[in-house]
């Protein structure tokens, strides 16, 4: 069987969620693509949306149609090459229309497990559950036919593993899209000895029909990308832990929240970013992982008070900030979750945060936030400059960064050590590109 | 040698901002002003400049597509917005594409010649941004022929069409010389714009504008032989203006200082379901610049200074050329040294014209009458070019569509 083939009918388990609408987004568009070949006319192509929530399902339906339009804006040209057939779709706005309505047509959403049976490939991104995922993977086993393959979205739990608890022979790869699925390029693979090969082949192709990079992870559990996050992000958890005495808890937890975006010129705050994925779902990670590894324990217990106390951060449906760590206005942080209290600390630029800012010191010259030289061709030398004077600097901001840039550079060559990761190399690429970092943790600058 | 059978003058005019991107307060995700108060902020702007509104004896405006816009239709009906005494009085609304000015311009012109009014109101206008780009590319090409050629056409339509003028004039007088002309026009036009606090570039900062005039055409991102920076930008905004009678002056209290007159004008309609017979030439627009000559005794040698439709910036070269002021593919030479600077030897598109003000596809034709109107009385500002005794015209060439619907229209000033 083709690629091509397996592409007319394919299933999303966990459709209506934050990964599985965007991965259904992706195939949507390229399933439609291949049904409007005129060599593919008459051929059905089937993509079955399936999720246990029902109202989650008319949000996706919605969803997919406005995401639809706009990705039909974005390639009328090519639309109008496709319709060029039908005499009565002239206008730009027929073709992408139509192209809408075909797309939506490849569609079947629903809440029974059952229409997968015909599936050739099948995307699993319910959440991160070994037990439910398994369970999932078992009862789909025994509707679909032999040669069906899975493709899963898990962030932690070893392919390996999901492979052998559900009997797969071998029908199983790591697909871990980055969110949202539809604009970050990067796709992380891992491919275990247990995945057979024409599978490995399968998910290369999928990858450059979706137009993502792959980059090739070992399967050990949380990967490249959450492997080096998790550690990343509990190491500013506790180094505010030992500042607390200093700073108070809050005060630490918004030093090393500003330190990692500002000093590290990255997108965004390390709290921040937790907030952004979801604290429930980093604790899960966390908990997931250190289940998996021997010798090091990923847990913290302020992750685990805080999914607790549900103070879970993660996204609204109209995708803005819900609180966290941080508390969001607008999207923008504006106070610090103080756990003993259970409330929020708001900044206050001529009170106690405005005391940190002044107590971390003078940012050292040359320095640009991330947003600054996102384009900027010359970023690397800017770059370069910045950690220089970063490096000569003493303050305690600067202290406080070259510690953490330390870190995330040993965490990024203990993957490569341990066989997580092939390459310095890959490692890199996935902070460039995963998490739009401007350079990769293993790197000179300290 | 036809003659005026009594002289017409215009007056009092007025132009709006040219709102779209480029302009620093232009946000897209923010509600903006519409038709009603574009028409009606050029209307007042009119109506400030004479003594009486009840002075004015009927209404023309000029607009292009408001129906697929704005849904807007009746514009014709949006004119006594603009103050109480025009309810009632006669009102005409025209259309003729992006040339859609130049017919209201013609169309007072008449009114007046005929005795029927002494003093009308001429407004243009149009409000673009209200839809994205590629369905605004859509509700443009409605300047070309629906049925013979949008459905093979290009997602961009009309930048296609001069896409492939562009090509042909690469073939004929070679790449580079006219793609260095074309980065010239861009270049001058935002040069001009940045004088004009009115106009869309006005706030243009990029530094090296030939540069960026000479970024390569890319046909899988835009067009196959012009990039965006050689294309008018998509604006809102209005204009209006008077054209009045001799008695019409002194009705509404004004002279002959604040006014100019109208020497000669021509119309020329092409058929809209037949292609251009040259790829390099304007021909229409060409018919139309030699009646104009003709009614008005003058030719190029005699005009100071030019108000050419550069919709794309082979337009304005090719616009140049059928002007006669140069000689066919002579003007990306003529443009690139200079020579139609504000200070140069023929000044061209002084307030920035379509690539640098800005385009409201119905209301620039309009636009354009303004602008000389205020060369001619002294008013232009940073934009004013040196009015010379012994050149004392300035001309307007207003363009529907590619080259079908063109006015040509050549004014002095009054005293
Ligand atoms: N959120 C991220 O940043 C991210 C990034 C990469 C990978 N992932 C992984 O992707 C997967 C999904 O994560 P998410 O963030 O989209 O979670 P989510 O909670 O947004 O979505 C999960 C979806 O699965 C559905 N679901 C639950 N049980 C189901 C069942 N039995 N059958 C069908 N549907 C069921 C839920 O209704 C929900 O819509 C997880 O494995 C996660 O680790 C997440």
């Amino acid at each position: 069987m083709t690629f091509d083939d397996r592409l007319k009918n394919v299933s999303i388990v966990g459709a209506a969620g934050k990964m599985g609408s965007g991965i259904a987004l992706l195939l949507a568009q390229e399933m439609v693509t291949q049904k409007l070949k005129p060599e593919n006319k008459n051929q059905i192509y089937r993509l079955h949306l399936i999720d246990v929530n029902e109202s989650a399902l008319d949000g996706l339906q919605s969803y997919l149609k406005s995401q639809l339009v706009k990705a039909g804006e974005k390639v009328t040209g090519m639309l109008r090459e496709l319709y060029k057939e039908h005499a009565d779709l002239i206008e730009n706005y027929d073709v992408i229309d139509a192209f809408v309505n075909d797309a939506m047509s490849v569609l079947r959403l629903g809440t029974d497990l059952g229409a997968v049976k015909d599936s050739k490939i099948i995307f699993e991104a319910v959440l991160e559950d070994k037990d439910l995922k398994v369970s999932l993977l078992k009862n789909m086993e025994k509707m679909v036919s032999p040669d069906t393959v899975y493709f899963t979205n898990t962030s932690s739990i070893p392919i390996s593993v999901l492979n052998k608890d559900a009997n797969l022979g071998g029908r199983i790869i790591g697909f871990h899209f980055y969110n949202p699925p539809a604009v970050q390029r990067l796709v992380e693979l891992i491919s275990p000895e247990s995945t057979k090969p024409e599978l490995k082949d399968m998910a290369l192709e999928m990858a450059k029909r979706l137009r993502k990079k792959i980059v090739p992870s070992n399967d050990i559990a949380g990967f490249i990308g959450n492997g080096h996050f998790l550690r990343d992000g509990l190491y500013a958890i506790r180094e505010a832990k030992k500042l607390a005495g200093e700073y108070t808890l809050p005060g630490a937890l918004y030093a090393m929240n500003k330190v990692s975006q500002d000093l590290l010129v990255r997108p965004m705050g390390i709290l921040q970013l937790i907030d952004y994925v979801g604290v429930d779902v980093y604790q899960c990670i966390s908990v997931t992982i250190s289940g998996y590894l021997q010798g090091e324990d990923l847990k913290d217990d302020l992750l685990a008070k805080m999914t607790q106390k549900k103070v879970l951060g993660g996204q609204f449906a109209d995708g803005s900030q819900k609180n966290g760590f941080l508390k969001y206005e607008k999207n923008r942080p504006v106070g610090i979750y103080d756990a003993d209290k259970g409330e929020y600390k708001m900044f206050d630029p001529n009170g106690w945060s405005g005391e940190i800012d002044k107590k971390l010191g003078a940012y050292p010259q040359g320095f640009y936030p991330w947003r600054s030289l996102l384009m900027d061709p010359k970023k690397g030398e800017k770059l370069s400059a910045f950690f220089k004077n970063l490096n000569a600097s003493d303050t305690p901001g600067a202290k406080l960064a070259k510690g953490y840039l330390k870190n995330s550079k040993s965490i990024g060559e203990f993957l490569v050590k341990t066989g997580v990761a092939k390459s310095a190399q890959d490692v890199n690429d996935i902070l460039l590109n995963g998490f739009y970092h401007l350079y990769g943790p293993i790197n000179d600058y300290v | 040698m036809r003659k005026l059978r009594k002289p017409v003058y215009a007056t009092a005019g007025y132009n709006t901002i040219s709102f779209g991107s480029g302009r620093k307060e232009f946000n897209p995700k923010k509600a903006r002003p519409g038709l009603e108060e574009y028409i009606t902020e050029a209307g007042k702007g009119v109506i400030a400049q004479i003594n009486d509104p009840n002075n004015i004896d009927e209404g023309i405006i000029s607009n292009f597509m408001a129906a697929r816009f704005n849904h807007q239709g009746n514009l014709a009906a949006m004119i006594p917005m603009v103050h109480p005494s025009l309810e009632y009085k006669p009102c005409t609304r025209v259309e003729g594409a992006c040339g859609s000015g130049g017919l209201g311009l013609y169309t007072a012109v008449k009114s007046v010649l005929s005795d029927v009014s002494d003093v009308a109101l001429a407004i243009g206008v149009e409000v673009q941004n209200s839809v994205k780009a590629v369905y605004g590319a859509d509700i443009l090409a409605g300047a070309g022929h629906f049925r013979g050629e949008r459905k093979e056409g290009h997602v961009y339509f009309f930048p296609a069409k001069f896409s492939d003028r562009a090509g042909a004039c690469y073939q004929k007088f070679g790449y580079d010389y006219v793609r260095k002309g074309m980065a010239h026009w861009y270049a001058q036009a935002i040069i001009h714009a940045r004088k004009n606090p009115k106009a869309q570039e006005y706030h243009n900062s990029i530094e090296d504008l030939i540069a960026t005039g000479m970024t390569p055409p890319n046909s899988k991102a835009f067009c196959e032989h012009i990039n965006v920076y050689d294309c008018s930008k998509v604006s809102d905004g209005a204009s209006a203006l008077i054209f009045a009678s001799e008695e019409g002056l002194k009705k509404i209290g004004l002279t002959k200082k604040d006014a100019v007159e109208v020497v000669g004008w021509g119309q020329s309609q092409a058929d809209i379901s037949k292609k251009p017979d040259e790829l390099t030439k304007l021909t229409t627009t060409r018919r139309s610049v030699e009646k104009a000559y003709e009614m008005s005794g003058i030719g190029p040698k005699e005009l100071g200074f030019l108000e050419v439709h550069d919709c794309f910036t082979i337009g304005g070269l090719l616009h140049l050329e059928a002007t006669g002021v140069v000689g066919y593919g002579e003007a990306a030479a003529f443009v690139a040294e200079g020579k139609t600077a504000i200070n140069g030897e023929m000044p061209t598109n002084a307030t920035g014209g379509l690539v640098g003000f800005g385009h409201y596809t119905g209301g620039t034709g309009t636009r354009q009458a303004v602008d000389i109107l205020h060369q001619l009385i002294g008013k232009a500002g940073d934009c004013q070019v040196e009015i010379k005794s012994d050149r004392p015209y300035g001309m307007l060439i207003s363009m529907g569509g590619n080259d079908r619907t063109v006015t040509c229209m050549i004014f002095k000033p009054a005293v």
